[in-house]
């Protein structure tokens, strides 16, 4: 009579570990089952890590060519800096120089990377 | 002896006492878990599917559980035009594929070539690279004859020993576990055994082997 009524959450416990356990109990004999019953037959192709039928080729360990920077400097001209433009502006006047001068090197940057892109040709289209 | 133990599990049955062997219980949990490879080359796949759906519904043979990955499948059902170039593909596939491990050759071209027979790119057989349990033929064959085939590697599991001479290759460990993948050669596809067994015709310039 004391523990559930001292404790009202021991009801959920006691479902918890049974939940617990009836998920793990299969995946547990599977377990044993497939590591002192299962006929093993292992080979190279078999233990291979690509599974769909093909041959893996070359080394894992390769460089992306990461084509996506292009988008990443659009994006943080016209959508990032936008976001800070706004509160710039809204705070100009009360700004120090100091604080004026570090908005004015990022813009500074962000306008390069704009030049940048307009020369690579990536704001024409149609 | 092992008649008499049949004629005895007979008489016990007969009087309502059940008994059975440690074998048979094995075979027959075995032939009900039967899990194919998400695996279809041509139409007769749209026939594979077909038979897994509510219409003839291959759950109730313990089938329906098709698995995207070798690593998890007992069957691969070969439903297709098996061409020279997804040979390779195959053979690899069902070598990934855990023991015991079965195989069902679907409708006429995985069987033989089907009407593709004297092309120059489709294969006349998948069961010269892999072993096959059982073929069906049809062109496609219907979802009932895929169950019948289905049926029919059930009683080939429900029947094999699991002991003696005559055990599975899974259980031996003196058979290889990988089948040789076909590799290509100067006239396409060379099977890794009995490579005259289908000649060129007289003068095909292509020399078309297997």
């Amino acid at each position: 009579m004391s523990g559930i009524s001292e404790h009202p959450w021991m009801t959920v416990v006691a479902l918890l570990i049974g939940a617990v356990a009836f998920g793990f109990a299969p995946l547990a004999m599977a377990w044993l089952w497939a590591r002192f019953f299962s006929p093993k037959k292992p080979g190279a192709i078999k233990n291979a890590t690509y599974e769909c039928g093909l041959e893996s080729k070359g080394d894992a360990w390769i460089q992306f060519g990461a084509s996506y920077y292009l988008y990443a400097i659009v994006f943080l001209v016209f959508d990032v800096e936008a976001v800070f433009l706004l509160p710039f502006a809204v705070a100009f006047t009360g700004l120090s120089a100091g604080a004026s001068i570090a908005m004015l090197v990022f813009l500074l940057l962000l306008v390069e990377g704009l030049v940048w892109a307009c020369q690579k040709g990536v704001l024409t289209w149609a | 002896m092992a008649d008499d133990l049949k004629e005895l599990k007979i008489e016990l049955s007969k009087n309502g006492i059940f008994t059975t062997t440690l074998e048979e219980l094995y075979n027959w949990g075995r032939k009900n878990s039967v899990w194919p490879l998400t695996f279809g080359l041509a139409c007769c796949a749209i026939e594979m599917i077909a038979t897994t759906m509510a219409r003839y519904d291959l759950a109730r043979f313990g089938a329906e559980v098709f698995r995207p990955s070798p690593r998890q499948a007992d069957l691969i059902i070969v439903s297709g035009t098996v061409t020279k170039k997804m040979a390779p593909q195959v053979v690899r596939l069902y070598n990934q594929m855990p023991e015991p491990k079965y195989v069902i050759a679907m409708g006429a071209c995985a069987i033989s070539g089907g009407p593709f027979r004297d092309g120059y790119n489709v294969l006349k057989g998948i069961d010269r690279y892999i072993p096959v349990d059982v073929h069906i033929p049809g062109c496609p064959p219907r979802p009932e004859a895929l169950i019948h085939a289905f049926m029919t590697l059930q009683k080939k599991i429900e029947e094999q020993a699991l002991a003696g001479e005559n055990r599975p290759r899974h259980l031996r460990a003196d058979l290889p576990s990988e089948f040789e993948v076909p590799e290509f050669g100067e006239h396409g596809l060379e099977p890794p055994a009995n490579p005259e067994l289908f000649p060129a015709l007289p003068g095909n310039p292509l020399k078309v082997l297997q």
